[in-house]
């Protein structure tokens, strides 16, 4: 048994600006090298901060983390500025929703690509930009050539996207987070985008964590889902077992909300209400308002993550193995 | 100033059942792109070019399509919140805004919008209650009766109205805000509701709420739907009949069982099969389209969808294709070549017996 690439204990982010909010309640996960994994959830359920808190990109003073995160052994939380900067980039690279926002406008694509390579290997001009253009060649941007010189306001939404990943893959991290990265693409582009991450994860062999709101966006890409709300997992396992035998009410609940061609002419089997306020988290439970099985103890004890079934869950009702009637 | 005709009485149903309730013919908008002031031509991007289409009573349109395909400026036309450049529209038998016909004013408020961004669609100053009255108002109903209907809305789309009605937008959640949005709409007991992306930006599971509201809706005051998106499907769940736009253009049209089952058109079906895979055994191994969508400054000649489709051939740039119907009498229209057997293009279907 090889040790897990990435490993998170109980990692606690609190905002505490102009208003205090819990954005992740005790998160442990681990990651293997080469694993895809979905973090799965909807707005506010902690995903992207997640993400930000693995590349420390939270400014730290109005943060308070709690917890530990090791990627390849080294604390990440402890790690000092010199060595947080090759880390990232490096080691631990990052995809974001906005393209367009993410680049510099005053830079060519080519330029900053050949700028990050060069920031985190001693190489020359010259082959870290024949290495920049390989990677536009890889991402499948045609005339690379052309778009090597091309400032970032001159592509296309897609286009922008594929120039991302080449500038998050150049350096060859060994964990690459994405962002929602397909979620401003049209669906013709969106297809093209995480066919392209999946060809190459699996050349390269580097972990991901897709984070989504798109349960479909997660099943394409993903060998493990970890379903969050409101800042903690509530269930986390294969994606067979999540969408074809969610234990959690809210995995059940969302998978019935979500339309498919098979719910035409009845009824959504919608969630009632909506997600619980995150400076002002209830004692137990955080599912408990909308969950139809509730309790007395959902409302007082926060149930623990258990992993003795299929898939590792935080609940006091699990469902019986058989989906409910979608 | 202030005329009596303008109190919101439900506008009532002319034609009968089989009027259709809005048709649209040949929409045209261009908008002019800023370019560089030596450049002797001035440069359009067609947005929305010779759309056409009814709307039955009662029923529910999508219209389908990427993002720069012309759907949002198309409801926006409708609306008339940009003029168009030309094109006529005729709303249950009166052409609207034209001479004899109806009057622009008596036309929006048979017709209301939804938009996506619920947040920005609102008033922060009003509180939710004056935002639902204000319109019934300004059309000159008494303030006691216009807040009374508000409350009575609020509570119709499931917000108790003592608890929300004094509220200001940024104290409620999107979709809260969302359901406002459609109460503000009901105000004038509207017969057409354009839903321009009303629900893309809400999470999932509230996104199933409004989904069954605005079903519950529709039942309940026979309303009819314009439904706009780029899911496609919510598409399939909520609409009778679909349009598949393209660079301004209408490329394929017909009842949502046609448009799903047996998709004409070869860009309908890339959009359909680009949907993301529901089953982890059977995943998307190939993409349906490579390349992004066109700019519409620019489009290409004859076909638009020719320089992405795989079945393009000599024909398709030489002359653009006509909406024509699939098979007499099923009212499923497309546009393509390969569906016209006199076109000559090779992969042409053979002439079906009318």
């Amino acid at each position: 048994m090889n040790a897990p690439l990435l490993s998170i204990r109980d990692l606690d982010v609190t905002f505490t600006g102009a208003r205090k909010a819990s954005a992740l309640n005790g998160i442990s996960l681990d990651l293997m090298p080469g694993e895809v994994l979905a973090l799965l959830g909807e707005s506010g359920s902690g995903k992207s901060v997640t993400l930000r808190t693995l590349l420390r990109l939270h400014p730290p003073a109005t943060t308070r983390i709690g917890g530990s995160i090791r990627v390849g052994g080294e604390d990440v939380l402890a790690m000092p500025a010199k060595a947080l900067d090759n880390y990232r980039g490096k080691t631990v690279s990052m995809v974001f929703q906005e393209p367009g926002l993410a680049f510099d406008p005053v830079y060519t694509i080519g330029q900053q690509i050949t700028e990050c390579i060069r920031a985190h290997a001693n190489v020359d001009r010259r082959s870290a930009q024949a290495e920049a253009l390989r990677m536009l060649e890889r991402v499948q941007i045609p005339q690379a050539r052309r778009r090597f010189d091309a400032y970032p306001h001159e592509l296309s939404g897609g286009m922008r996207q594929r120039a991302m990943i080449a500038l998050a893959l150049a350096c060859k991290p060994s964990l690459l987070l994405a962002d929602e990265p397909t979620t401003a693409l049209d669906a013709t582009v969106q297809i093209q985008i995480l066919l392209l991450l999946r060809e190459l994860q699996r050349e390269t062999g580097m972990a991901l964590i897709f984070v989504t709101h798109d349960i479909g966006a997660a099943i394409e890409i993903a060998d493990r889902v970890a379903v969050m709300y409101a800042g903690r997992i509530v269930e986390e396992g294969t994606v067979g077992d999540i969408v074809r035998r969610p234990r959690h009410p809210y995995t059940a609940g969302l998978l019935a909300a979500t339309v498919s061609d098979a719910d035409r002419g009845r009824p959504l089997a919608a969630v009632p209400g909506s997600p619980p306020d995150l400076s002002s988290l209830p004692p137990g439970c955080s599912f408990a308002a909308r969950c139809r099985h509730v309790s007395s103890r959902c409302r007082s004890d926060q149930p623990p993550l258990d992993a003795s079934g299929a898939t590792r869950l935080a609940c006091w009702h699990p469902l019986e193995q058989t989906p409910e009637p979608a | 100033m202030n005329m009596n005709t303008a109190s919101p009485e439900p506008a009532a149903d002319r034609g009968g059942p089989a009027q259709p309730l809005l048709t649209v013919r040949d929409l045209k908008k261009r908008f002019p792109v800023r370019g560089h002031p030596f450049e002797r031509e001035k440069k359009f991007v067609h947005a929305v070019d010779g759309v056409s289409f009814t709307v039955a009573k009662g029923r529910t349109l999508g219209i389908v399509g990427e993002s720069g395909c012309g759907k949002s400026t198309t409801a926006r036309l409708i609306a008339r919140l940009v003029e168009p450049d030309s094109g006529s529209m005729v709303f249950d038998g009166d052409g609207v805004g034209e001479f004899g016909g109806m009057a622009l004013k008596a036309f929006r408020r048979s017709l209301q919008m939804v938009f996506q961004d619920s947040f920005a669609s609102l008033n922060p100053r009003l509180t939710i209650g004056e935002t639902i009255a204000f319109g019934p108002r300004a059309h000159g109903v008494p303030a006691a009766q216009a807040s009374q209907r508000a409350r009575a809305l609020l509570s119709r789309v499931g917000l108790a109205p003592d608890q929300f009605a004094s509220r200001y937008p940024h104290e409620l959640s999107g979709g809260q805000r969302q359901r406002v949005n459609i109460a503000r709409a009901l105000a004038f007991d509207p017969r057409l509701l354009i839903l321009d992306e009303a629900v893309a930006a809400l999470d999932k599971s509230v996104q199933a709420q409004v989904l069954n509201l605005l079903q519950e809706l529709k039942a309940e005051r026979g309303l009819t739907y314009l439904f706009i998106s780029h899911d496609l499907h919510v598409v399939h769940y909520l609409s009778d009949e679909v349009m598949v736009m393209y660079l301004g253009q209408v490329v394929e049209t017909g009842p949502v069982e046609r448009i799903y089952g047996h998709a004409a058109h070869p860009y309908t079906r890339a959009l359909l099969s680009a949907v993301p895979s529901m089953d982890p055994s059977r995943r998307t191994e190939r993409s349906p389209l490579a390349g992004d969508p066109p700019n519409p400054i620019n489009p290409p000649s004859g076909c638009r969808f020719r320089d992405r489709c795989p079945s393009a051939q000599a024909v398709c740039s030489a002359q653009a294709p006509a909406l024509l119907e699939t098979v007499r009498g099923r009212g499923h229209w497309v546009a393509c070549h390969m569906n016209d057997p006199l076109s000559g293009h090779g992969m042409a279907r053979a002439e079906v017996a009318a």
